[in-house]
């Protein structure tokens, strides 16, 4: 049973992390409609810039704020002159675009940091294991939750109580209508896209160190994020959240319990989405189209 | 002559001279550029493919680098370990991929979009990891190697499509035979009852159910019928490059190149995709070959540029400012600047669709 709580634990610590991610991808669908293949090459990039700022001696708390400051105005500027020029485009093309920045950001961070592994990153907080009972409850899983909590409310007052967000929301729901009442459209979606690259910057600050800097560290996560907002409902945040958690729990428990998936671990994310999907095309919080003839 | 005429014939011609350029290529060029040509014409097949899934019926996969990869194992592992001729085993990659094909579009029926890219991006993701799992030939990995005698061509090849010590010929030739015959194949698809229900389902489903087309049926057929090109063009890539192999950077690769490759050459235009994935092979081999070559003296584009690590950020950018020049691919922009030229010659307006809101 402790194993099982443990577990149960890293699977939403990690969950966190994915849930951080697919919230950034909400967020982009929600104002530009784009799937955003780079989103988790933005991140390693954010995360690179992190580790840059550390290694020149720069404490890891104003490394860490200056990167998603840095991170939040790359967004926008990768709005305003990668994705508005073909903002009305098919989505085909739209694909290809962020599979071209992919690309790109990928390689570029080779060339511009070097292509080894990054070990030094420091950690932005100590490492320290609790025990209450024989469950074993890390400071990871504690400080990646939290952090989410975070991003949560600061998103829902964002959204809900200011008039920016009100903005937003009007915008993600009918971008013409609120370009006639006079609402800043495409700052909004700058916006969309600034919050989006500020969410993953933080996310990769906290969970790279664990794992190790490399140009693929981002790629199996992005995966997993992808899963979780599939599952969720891309066009709802709190689908994202919900989502995260159970992709990363369904992770840390078959890992643990199926050894002869241990090798296989995608199988269980892409199986719960499919799975899902059958029943619930638009994801589990998502809201259903209707279509006129 | 009308434009539209015109624009026919001088397809015609096109398709003349680069059939007749495409014939003689092995017998002009050195062994690793006919396999480079080689490999452009099979990612062309499984472009095709794709470009009947996406481009005719509307529904996005990033994931056929899966079944590229199931026809290529399927093929490899018939040659290595049972001691097929490279021919019969066409018999069964292009059924089993078409069937798996069918089985994988059933449960896309219910999932549209974005979502429907998604899972196949899981079969992309996951294909490697299964290869990995259940196949063993060379002990830990998923690689299949064939050796020389293997992939020899049959007696009855003539020798001049097989010149000894040249077997690239003979897997080149082969390639070029199947990508005709896909091309044709589509050709007559595309203009065919089956060929109008895809376009129809793609433009709006509900309504072409209300003239009875059976959407399900032509959305599962589609699927099937491009991993079906998919799995070929994975077979003969076994011909071509000697072996199958379906690492997760690869399958992953593979599948965006396809994508790519559709786009760039034109959605739902016959050729297109061909040409396109002609221009992702050239230019991958101009940014990772040629340009690091010319670089030379200059020191920081060598240290940019010139880095192998480079090629894909430069492949990437590239791809970028190729759709926001032309989103409707090569074939498509051709198609626009022809129809400018010529209302322009006769004199009348260019014709300009009426914005009904802004």
């Amino acid at each position: 049973m402790s194993l099982f709580l443990t577990q149960l634990m890293n699977g939403i610590g990690n969950g966190a992390i994915y849930a951080s991610l697919a919230l950034a991808l909400v967020l982009i669908y929600r104002t530009t409609g784009i799937l955003n293949f780079a989103q988790g090459e933005m991140a390693l990039y954010s995360t690179y810039l992190f580790w840059y700022f550390t290694d020149r001696g720069l404490p890891v708390i104003v490394a860490i704020l200056l990167t998603v400051v840095l991170s939040f105005i790359g967004g926008a500027v990768i709005e305003r002159v990668v994705i508005r020029p073909v903002e009305k485009s098919s989505p085909l093309v739209l694909v290809i675009v962020t599979i071209g920045m992919f690309l790109a950001l990928n390689s570029i961070v080779q060339v511009q940091f070097g292509s080894d592994i990054k070990t030094n990153l420091p950690r932005a907080y100590p490492r320290h294991v609790w025990r209450p009972g024989d469950v074993q409850i890390s400071t990871d899983t504690l400080v990646l939750v939290g952090v989410l909590i975070l991003e949560c409310l600061v998103l829902y007052l964002l959204f809900q109580h200011t008039k920016l967000g009100l903005a937003f929301r009007a915008v993600s729901s009918n971008p013409e209508s609120s370009r006639l009442a006079g609402v800043p459209a495409g700052r909004m979606l700058m916006l969309g896209w600034a919050l989006a690259a500020a969410l993953g910057a933080l996310a990769g600050c906290l969970i790279i160190p664990t794992l190790g800097l490399q140009a693929s560290s981002m790629q199996s996560i992005l995966v997993f994020s992808f899963a979780a907002a599939a599952l969720g409902g891309f066009d709802s945040p709190v689908g994202a959240v919900v989502g995260g958690l159970i992709v990363g729990v369904a992770q840390s428990l078959t890992t643990q319990y199926i050894k002869s998936l241990s090798d296989i671990v995608l199988v269980v994310p892409f199986a719960l989405i499919l799975i899902v999907l059958m029943v619930r095309p638009q994801g589990l919080f998502g809201s259903r189209r209707v279509e006129r003839v | 002559m009308t434009s539209r005429r015109q624009l026919q014939m001088i397809g015609l011609a096109a398709s003349i001279v680069a059939l007749v350029v495409l014939s003689v290529i092995p017998h002009l060029t050195s062994a690793t550029d006919t396999q480079r040509w080689a490999q452009a014409l099979y990612i062309g097949m499984a472009a095709m493919g794709l470009n009947i899934l996406t481009g005719y019926n509307g529904q996005v996969s990033i994931g056929h680098g899966a079944f590229f990869g199931l026809g290529a194992y399927t093929t490899a592992l018939l040659m290595h370990q049972h001691g097929w001729q490279f021919l019969p085993t066409l018999l069964v990659s292009a059924p089993l991929c078409f069937v798996v094909g069918v089985l994988i579009g059933f449960p896309a029926l219910r999932v549209k979009g974005l979502y429907l890219a998604l899972v196949t991006l899981g079969l992309a993701v996951l294909f490697p990891d299964l290869t990995k799992h259940y196949v063993h030939v060379t002990g830990g990995t998923n690689l299949v190697a064939l050796n020389r005698t293997e992939l020899e061509p049959p007696q009855w090849v003539p020798t001049w499509l097989s010149a000894i010590g040249r077997d690239d010929q003979w897997a080149y030739y082969v390639t070029f035979a199947l990508t005709v015959v896909l091309v044709i194949a589509t050709y007559l698809m595309v203009r065919s009852r089956f060929g109008r229900a895809l376009i129809a389902v793609r433009d709006h489903e509900a309504a072409a159910e209300t003239v009875g087309i059976n959407a399900a049926r032509i959305k599962v057929l589609a699927f099937g019928l491009s991993a079906l090109y998919a799995g070929l063009a994975g077979s003969c890539s076994v011909l071509v490059d000697h072996l199958a192999n379906a690492d997760k950077v690869q399958t992953f690769q593979l599948s965006i190149k396809f994508l790519v490759a559709v786009v760039i050459g034109g959605a739902a235009t016959v050729i297109g995709p061909l040409i396109g994935a002609g221009i992702v092979v050239g230019l991958q081999w101009f940014i990772s070959e040629v340009l690091p070559r010319h670089l030379g003296s200059i020191g920081i584009l060598k240290r940019t540029l010139g880095n192998p690590a480079a090629s894909p950020a430069i492949f990437g950018i590239l791809l970028i400012l190729f759709v926001f020049v032309m989103p409707d691919g090569i074939v498509g922009g051709l198609r626009r600047f022809w129809a400018r030229l010529m209302s322009g010659r006769s004199g009348a307006p260019p014709p300009t669709p009426a914005p009904l809101t802004t």
